[in-house]
């Protein structure tokens, strides 16, 4: 049984990097669309449209630093038009800060999620990575389309 | 016939002469004088929420390549604007007496926000938003001015507007201003609520966001019929979308719709009802809006969801 599961993730894991290779703007997209699935879930917490529930929180800082940790190797020279993306050209013009901007998102969601332990510390740990984290780098690499 | 023709050549040169005089006299830049303003105690506390609705840090700090690292007290300008008709440089509107503004009188400074025009009697270009803030109370621009004060002075003059040819012609801003400048300070609604009121103002005075979620016509002036409506950023790279009630609508394609707590919480946190963060200048807006109190952003959602339902340009399809 062990061993179907491995063998399955390893063929996941395989088909997600083909993915990646073919078409890195459908992979991070889907990254993106991850996050902000999980972060909808967050905002109707805080906003007590639904009940605060941790193992939900932890889920939505494990998304995010699981997608920090990809996102940057979804960026080559060869992906910067093409499809729906609304990626700007700075980003391959400050790869190093861009690049840093995703370490630093990957560690803030780890701590975040080390962190939070009822509503009011998932508003501030929740409220700080939007603003610090999606919002810097939205606001500098992200074109806004519609 | 020679002399039809001179008679004529006079007619038209008095005609041209009595016509540059008539654009010159209804140019002439307005100013509001000292005797103007009745004696008032500054509310730092106002001024500064006047300062984060306003939006003056966004466009008057000394930027940083981290938008996030800008220190909104420090406002030595410096920041490009590209647009249509060139790239204007914002100026240094710290306390510093030699560069900045701490040798204006109130005066000046009220005549700068409700008139648009300087000091030396020259009128501002309309990147800096005086159709909007020209509806603020007397009271709140003031209170403004005493606050901007209190921020630390910041050295060095801000280099020139880079303008195209005639926009760079600082009297033809007279013209612009009698075409598209309505209106003085915001008046109540009696027929709304105080809410609604509170909101109306902050969106339409000190807010300014029809500046940015309006389209615009050739002149740079504002289309009325479709203010809030959207249309392309001025740098031509974005699109600012619709705010009325026919653009967030949209959203209810993708069983997302935005309540009027949806706004508010926006405004705060930056997240939107699909969970996406702002994008664009829109999240330099979030640093200011959440900053405001709970009140105010409350007010300026019941204000935007009470918007008409207006449709506006179409954005560029997606590539």
């Amino acid at each position: 049984m062990i061993r179907i599961v491995f063998a399955v993730a390893a063929i996941a894991l395989a088909a997600s990097i083909a993915v990646a290779d073919q078409d890195p703007i459908a992979a991070r997209r889907a990254l993106m669309k991850a996050n902000g699935d999980e972060a909808k879930a967050g905002v109707a917490m805080i906003k007590g449209e639904a009940p605060f529930d941790l193992a939900k929180a932890h889920k939505m800082f494990e998304t995010f630093e699981d997608a920090a940790q990809k996102m940057p190797a979804l960026f080559p020279e060869t992906s910067k038009t093409g499809g729906e993306t609304a990626a700007r050209p700075e980003i391959w013009q400050n790869m190093d800060d861009f690049k840093a901007r995703f370490d630093k998102f990957a560690a803030d969601a780890k701590a975040a999620n080390a962190e939070v332990k009822d509503l009011d510390s998932f508003k501030a740990a929740f409220g700080a990575i939007g603003k610090n984290d999606c919002g810097g780098c939205h606001e500098k690499y992200r074109v806004k389309k519609s | 016939m020679k002399n039809r023709l001179s008679q004529v050549a006079v007619v038209a040169a008095a005609v041209a002469i009595a016509g540059l005089a008539g654009f010159w006299f209804v140019t002439l830049p307005a100013i509001v004088t000292v005797s103007a303003l009745p004696p008032h105690t500054a509310n730092l506390a106002n001024g500064q929420t006047m300062f984060d609705i306003g939006g003056c840090a966004s466009c008057h700090a000394t930027p940083n390549k981290d938008p996030d690292k800008i220190d909104r007290t420090r406002l030595g300008g410096g920041l490009a604007l590209p647009s249509p008709f060139g790239t204007f440089y914002v100026p240094n509107i710290s306390s510093d007496p030699k560069d900045g503004i701490g040798k204006w009188s109130e005066a000046n400074f009220v005549t700068a926000l409700w008139k648009g025009t300087s000091p030396r009697g020259n009128h501002l270009f309309p990147a800096f938003p005086y159709s909007s803030y020209r509806h603020m109370q007397l009271d709140d621009v003031r209170d403004l001015f005493a606050y901007i004060e209190t921020l630390p002075p910041v050295q060095g003059r801000v280099r020139r507007h880079d303008l195209s040819f005639p926009f760079n012609v600082r009297r033809l801003v007279g013209g612009w201003k009698l075409l598209f400048l309505r209106g003085g300070p915001f008046v109540d609604d009696p027929s709304k609520s105080e809410q609604w009121n509170r909101g109306a103002y902050l969106v339409n005075g000190p807010g300014h966001c029809a500046e940015c979620h309006s389209p615009r016509n050739f002149l740079g002036g504002i289309i009325e019929a479709k203010r809030f409506t959207g249309g392309p950023t001025p740098d031509g790279e974005g699109w600012v979308p619709n705010i009325t009630p026919a653009g967030l609508q949209r959203w209810s394609k993708e069983d997302i719709a935005w309540s009027e707590k949806d706004i508010a919480s926006f405004l705060d946190d930056g997240f939107n009802p699909a969970g996406d963060f702002a994008g664009g200048a829109m999240v330099e807006v979030i640093r200011n809006t959440a900053l405001l109190s709970t009140a105010d952003r409350a007010a300026i959602a019941a204000y935007i969801a009470s918007l008409p339902p207006r449709e506006g340009p179409k954005p560029p399809p997606k590539k």
